[in-house]
């Protein structure tokens, strides 16, 4: 058992420095990895970053409503069109994307590691009756599915996660099956089955080490697949209406109307929203060129 | 090819039945009054104990689940609440609109994207490629309805070219399907969505393209087209491009399910009469008639897209054989 665990370990250690290796190597990485870390940052300390309330009403000395106001330095966003601080709502907003991103890719790639490996491993029957399965998952239209559950749930953020994790698993089972099919037939699980391994063990003390890069992969992407989709939920009006976020910034900006006169209420959030998904592309394109070889010195 | 096909289609048909098996318990076995989704509950209580009786809600689950698939056959998917109209008429005037827009965005996406992507990697490690790379990979990041709100800023409301929303002029147009798209001001109203849904199809094809073309022109027979002397634009596009586009052509089936996604979200931005667009405003409205019936055809339009890919992919590689 000890032996496996240090090979499993050397596997992780190893990926990780292969990463540093290209990180430093490839500006795009390093742009990455340093948005990303302050993103991460941003969304820990947002309640204290953030100088208002997110729904705070703002006036001008007068006493009137400081209604859509462009960028200044009181309130670097600009203004909505009720008085709201926009920079606020945007650093905010910054915790609730990182928290779905990260719950609902861990959820989809531990669900679709777990249907993978179990559906390479077992082959025959198993493996054909959860491959139909997948293919009726892919089936399934995203956007389409996630408005018609939202008529029937109530809207909350965990509804989100729990939508993009129900159709996203598919896509993660499908790579780590392939993996595991080929991993499967190779003479150290032979050996262990020998030795008197029972099939759980097998599969997650002898399988699951070998496919832990290509999982760790397939998440970044989810990631950035779970904001881009509680993003585009929120702009539709699904979101949860308690829960500030960069898709409801812009359902709103929307609804009312202000998205043609107030460009920088349009601008903030969505750039926000390119920069986190671009750094965290570029992260997992790092990552991806540990994990598969053939790409290097692409 | 013959039996392939059929083979294919009866997966299809297949796959639209579960699919829509799935929501019709998704809606019946959820919290709240499950007879919501079928008639009005603002209606009075004795016209709707009749309706109740008229659509077997009385009835057990099961006998509901036969009479659904029987009217699913016959396309009826029951009136919606807000037209007081059956749902497959709205749908009939929608689809048109949905599908032009897709397949004109898809149209451009994908042969730019394959032309430019092949260019990428011919020109390996030129500046070009780079910035190819990086305005494809920011136009995916970028949420393209954000992408839409500002192109409307600019394009629009900044500079007033082209219009902004829906599909046609106020007071313009009719109901035949001529005078609905077969005219000048329609097109002006396609032109600004088009690319804007172009600009984030374009990566997929694009990306896939370039890394095809590089594995294909590692191959000998490239080397033995050099060695002919035969030009290089031609070696590029009738030799090379034409084998790399196989793994386009498979991606772009897989990607057609998240494109539709992309679509709904264009078309709530541009106003633009479709079949994403209605399915949003019928859950807003609870007209759940209609929200069942538009899920239930845009599953069925991407799994035909999905389809025409696959027979496609076969026509691509001689090498397939279906028998």
């Amino acid at each position: 058992m000890s032996e496996v665990k240090v090979k499993k370990q050397a596997n992780t250690q190893s990926v990780f420095k292969l990463f540093l290796k290209n990180v430093k190597k490839d500006k795009l990485a390093m742009f990455g990895v340093v948005v990303l870390i302050f993103f991460i940052g941003v969304a820990i300390f947002s309640e204290a970053l953030a100088p208002h309330g997110p729904r705070d009403r703002h006036y001008t000395e007068e006493g009137t409503i400081k209604r859509l106001e462009a960028p200044s330095l009181s309130h670097p966003f600009g203004t909505t069109d009720v008085g709201r601080d926009i920079f606020s709502q945007v650093i905010l907003g910054t915790k609730t994307a990182l928290t779905v991103g990260l719950l609902a890719a861990l959820l989809v790639t531990i669900v679709g590691s777990v249907v993978g490996i179990i559906s390479g491993y077992y082959g025959g029957v198993v493996d054909t009756v959860i491959m139909r399965v997948v293919d009726f998952f892919y089936a399934i239209p995203f956007i389409p599915f996630v408005i018609v559950l939202a008529a029937v749930l109530k809207p909350s953020i965990w509804n989100i996660i729990l939508a993009v994790s129900l159709l996203s698993w598919r896509t993660v089972a499908r790579l780590v099956r392939s993996q595991v099919l080929s991993i499967a037939k190779r003479p150290f699980i032979k050996a262990g089955r020998v030795a008197g391994a029972g099939d759980i063990r097998l599969m997650f003390k002898y399988i699951l080490p070998n496919v832990v890069p290509l999982i760790m992969l397939e998440m970044a992407f989810m990631v950035n697949w779970a904001i881009a989709a509680e993003a585009s939920i929120a702009f539709l009006g699904f979101g949860d209406p308690n829960v500030p976020s960069w898709g409801q910034i812009l359902h709103i900006v929307f609804t009312t109307g202000n998205s043609r006169v107030a460009w920088w209420w349009v601008t903030a959030p969505g750039m926000a929203i390119v920069l986190l998904l671009l750094s965290i592309f570029f992260v997992a394109r790092a990552l991806e060129e540990v994990v598969d070889p053939r790409l290097r010195g692409r | 090819m013959l039996n392939f096909l059929l083979r294919r289609i009866g997966v299809m048909f297949l796959m639209i039945f579960l699919v829509s098996t799935m929501i019709f318990f998704m809606f019946r076995l959820m919290p709240g009054d499950p007879t919501a989704f079928v008639v009005d509950p603002s209606i009075p209580t004795e016209a709707r104990e009749q309706l109740l009786d008229r659509y077997g809600l009385n009835e057990s689950l099961f006998v509901q689940y036969q009479i659904f698939i029987k009217d699913l056959v016959r396309l009826d998917f029951g009136d919606s609440y807000f037209y007081n109209r059956p749902a497959i008429e709205i749908i009939q005037e929608k689809l048109a609109a949905t599908l032009i827009l897709m397949i004109a965005a898809m149209i451009i996406a994908y042969t730019i994207g394959v032309l430019i992507g092949a260019l990428m990697a011919w020109r390996r490690g030129t500046k070009f490629e780079s910035f190819a790379i990086t305005f494809a990979l920011f136009f995916r990041s970028a949420p393209t309805f954000w992408i839409g709100l500002i192109a409307i800023l600019v394009v629009s409301v900044q500079f007033g070219l082209l219009p902004a929303q829906g599909m046609r002029s106020a007071g313009t147009g009719g109901g035949t399907f001529s005078e609905m798209f077969l005219n000048l001001d329609f097109l002006r109203h396609l032109i600004l969505p088009t690319i804007v849904a172009s600009l984030y199809f374009i990566a997929t094809p694009l990306l896939i393209m370039r890394n095809s073309m590089l594995e294909v022109m590692s191959e000998d027979y490239i080397e033995m087209a050099r060695a002919k002397g035969i030009k290089e634009w031609k070696i590029l596009y009738y030799h090379a491009a034409r084998n790399a586009l196989l793994p386009v052509v498979t991606a772009g089936a897989l990607f057609i399910g998240s494109a539709i996604g992309g679509q709904v979200l264009l078309e709530v931005v541009f106003s633009w009469p479709g079949l994403g667009r209605e399915i949003v405003t019928a859950v807003t409205r609870h007209d759940y008639p209609l929200a069942q019936a538009c899920f239930i055809i845009i599953s069925a339009v991407v799994m035909f897209m999905n389809l025409v890919a696959d027979l496609m992919y076969a026509f691509l590689d001689p090498r397939i054989s279906y028998n």
